[in-house]
């Protein structure tokens, strides 16, 4: 169990940089997703940890000790690798147990820890088998195994459920929480996928281009992305981005134009908040999920608009429904029994509540 | 209407027709293609197992048909009235015998060579020095393809690739060279100097062999085992030399086949009979300025050519096995 630091780390590979400089602080326990497009640097971060790369520059820190210089083996940490890197020719007990051999433990502890993990993963009877004998999420219990059995300060998990099939990687990421919250060890998580990101994070580190974009818990992203690539890479589909002009309305009150002939009133409360910007282009950011049919009562902080529909995708729970504001594209999510046909006007309903205002030159959300 | 769907289900039969026939045809070609080449391939090997079947007299009757085995003893292709040599030959295939004439006559070849040629000694050495080949080879190339493969340093690539260009060299540019290297060293006609330099032949294929294994086997393995804590030493041995098990057969079965038929080197370097091996010395001792004796020179080869039969049987299925498959997504 220990704490891990990143402290101004920069890796460099002759003349790119993929790393530019990382802070970060994981407590002890914490599970951290690293996630973001691929070549942001998640993967080349995590790889800095276990040591299989090295630091270019800046400090690692793990448990309070510097480990820049220290070899994996020392550093008390176990992976788990995209594609699995089962030792093929050994039966799933020696692939588990191989750490502990090397290290020479006692037989009887190791056979009891093998045994304890293989219960928490449920694959007792798939110890005498080899890797090739298993199936891709047995394969990945296996992996896991042979991690928790070394009983490391630290897991790190380099995208350990891209290669297993929709259904499979819902059911192993359920798995991966439920081992954590059984062994309680510091993790970092690194994956592509936000909805892994979200569900799985106690908090998220959103990389992009080699640096943090931001650091927070899955909500605070959802809700208060502070930069526009956070806003438009967290939820799916992802957030709608219309150029606007904010302008002043009457009574102190403000608007973006949208165009289109198309206006939305910034709810009152934002109003300071955006004061300083009026009379500028701005990027007006809302989430499909926010764009919805009419339910009940109009809210203060909503607004009802007409659209003609593009297209319609019906998703079962729910059905997207597209139209044009000028030249942009927005996807709206309504109850499938509101939906209208393609090529139809509808009333749909914009909570600005929930909206976001980005300033275009320094893409940060205002 | 019904006419109307027949009609649009027509072209649809003649071009499934015609697929299942293109396909017909090609199995065809490629079983008559198949059967020419294995006859093609096949042929000089039956020619000398038929030929070590007879004697030398069996061999040099012209009314016998080359192409066939002795039949019997007493038939007339035997000629017995013949004042040739070989009379104890065919004093050895007696017309009572129960076992067929093509058998006895074998049987005589190999007790010929045995009892009479100094042919086990030539098996006897080059099973040494083969075996000291390969041990050498393997020794050198399995680690050294680690180090070039595995380990990136400086310069690692250019010698990877000076090893395989090495190889490039043919031995018949070498030997005069090498001759004069090994009577430097004082290992000319000693078949210890073939073990000194039949490596050169054999390492640069087979470390050329391993770098390619040992490349294909995930990096992830080797990061795996570096987190579990072992040192390179213990990857080498724990995981890749298992992994890599079917190259390392591969390189095993390279090196045995090349020092076992190796020809140029003995014969430039070694002249006298006990130091001589198969090669060198069934061509040397059984062709006697221009007496050739086939039947005894095609038991030789036939006997020679056991022992890679043998191993290239019992090992294919290894040289053959993934044995990586599962390592990683599969």
């Amino acid at each position: 169990m220990a704490n891990v630091a990143l402290r101004k780390v920069v890796k460099k590979y002759d003349r790119t940089e993929a790393v530019r400089g990382i802070d970060l602080d994981i407590a002890d326990k914490e599970f951290i997703v690293l996630v973001g497009p691929s070549g942001c640097g998640k993967s080349t971060t995590l790889r800095m940890i276990a040591g299989l790369e090295e630091v270019t520059d800046g400090e690692i820190l793990i448990g309070g000790d510097l480990v820049n210089d220290v070899p994996p083996k020392d550093r008390d940490i176990a992976m788990v690798f995209q594609n699995y890197a089962l030792y093929p020719h050994m039966t799933v007990y020696e692939n588990m147990s191989f750490g502990l051999r090397l290290k020479k433990f006692p037989k009887a502890e190791i056979k009891s820890r093998v045994e304890n993990a293989a219960r928490i993963l449920g694959i007792n009877e798939l110890l005498d088998r080899r890797p090739r004998q298993l199936s891709g999420g047995q394969r990945q219990r296996v992996a896991m195994g042979r991690a928790i059995v070394r009983n490391p300060k630290v897991f790190l998990f380099d995208e350990p459920l891209s290669n297993l099939d929709a259904k499979l990687r819902v059911q192993m990421r359920t798995e991966i929480k439920k081992v954590h919250q059984t062994v309680k060890t510091t993790t970092v998580y690194v994956t592509h996928d936000q909805v892994e990101a979200m569900t799985l994070a106690d908090r998220v580190v959103v990389m992009n281009a080699g640096i943090i974009e931001q650091l927070g818990t899955p909500h605070e992203l959802y809700h208060a992305p502070t930069t526009k690539f956070v806003a438009g890479f967290i939820g799916s589909p992802a957030m709608n981005f219309i150029d606007c002009d904010l302008v002043e309305a009457g009574g102190g009150g403000l608007s973006a134009r949208l165009g289109n002939g198309l206006s939305f009133k910034v709810p009152p409360d934002r109003a300071a908040r955006y004061k300083s910007h009026v009379g500028r282009k701005l990027i007006f950011g809302l989430r499909p999920e926010h764009i919805t049919e009419r339910r009940g009562d109009l809210r203060p902080d909503c607004q009802e608009f007409d659209a003609t529909l593009d297209v319609v995708e019906p998703m079962g729970m729910e059905t997207m429904v597209y139209f044009m504001i000028e030249d942009t594209e927005v996807c709206g999510r309504v109850n499938p029994s509101a939906a209208g046909r393609p090529g139809q006007p509808m009333r749909l309903v914009a909570e600005l509540g929930n909206m976001h205002l980005i300033d275009p030159q320094t893409d940060a959300v205002i | 209407m019904a006419l109307q769907a027949v009609a649009a289900e027509m072209p649809r039969l003649a071009s499934h027709g015609s697929l299942a026939r293109s396909r017909r045809w090609a199995l065809i070609t490629s079983y008559l293609f198949l059967i020419l080449f294995a006859i093609f391939f096949l042929v000089p090997p039956y020619y000398q197992l038929v030929t070590a079947t007879k004697t030398s007299e069996q061999i040099s009757n012209q009314n016998t048909n080359p192409w066939l085995p002795a039949l019997s003893a007493g038939q007339e292709g035997l000629n017995p009235g013949g004042a040739n040599a070989g009379k104890a030959d065919l004093a050895k295939i007696r017309r009572d015998s129960w076992l067929p004439a093509a058998v006895q006559g074998f049987m005589a070849n190999v007790s010929q060579l045995m009892n009479n040629t100094d042919f086990p000694i030539y098996f006897r050495n080059s099973v040494i020095v083969t075996v000291c080949v390969v041990v050498i080879t393997m020794v050198i190339a399995v680690p050294a393809a680690f180090s070039l493969g595995r380990m990136r340093f400086w310069g690692s690539g250019i010698l990877a690739t000076g090893v395989f260009l090495t190889y490039l060299v043919p031995d018949s540019l070498l030997f005069i060279p090498l001759f004069k290297v090994v009577g430097g060293l004082g290992l000319l006609n000693s078949y210890w100097g073939l073990v000194l330099v039949y490596p050169t032949l054999t390492l640069p294929f087979c470390t050329w062999i391993m770098i390619g294994y040992f490349q294909s086997i995930p990096k992830e393995l080797d990061e795996a085992a570096l987190i579990d804590g072992a040192n390179h030493v213990q990857m080498l041995f724990k995981i890749f030399i298992p992994v890599a098990l079917p190259g390392l057969i591969a390189a095993t079965i390279f090196a045995f086949a090349v020092s076992w038929a190796a020809f140029v080197y003995p014969m430039a370097f070694i002249y006298s009979s006990d130091q001589l091996v198969l090669t060198a010395g069934t061509v040397t001792t059984l062709v006697k300025g221009d007496v050739y004796q086939w039947g005894m020179i095609m038991t030789a080869a036939l006997i020679a050519a056991t022992p890679p039969l043998v191993i290239y049987a019992f090992l294919m299925d290894y040289y053959i096995a993934g044995l990586t498959a599962g390592a990683t997504k599969g």
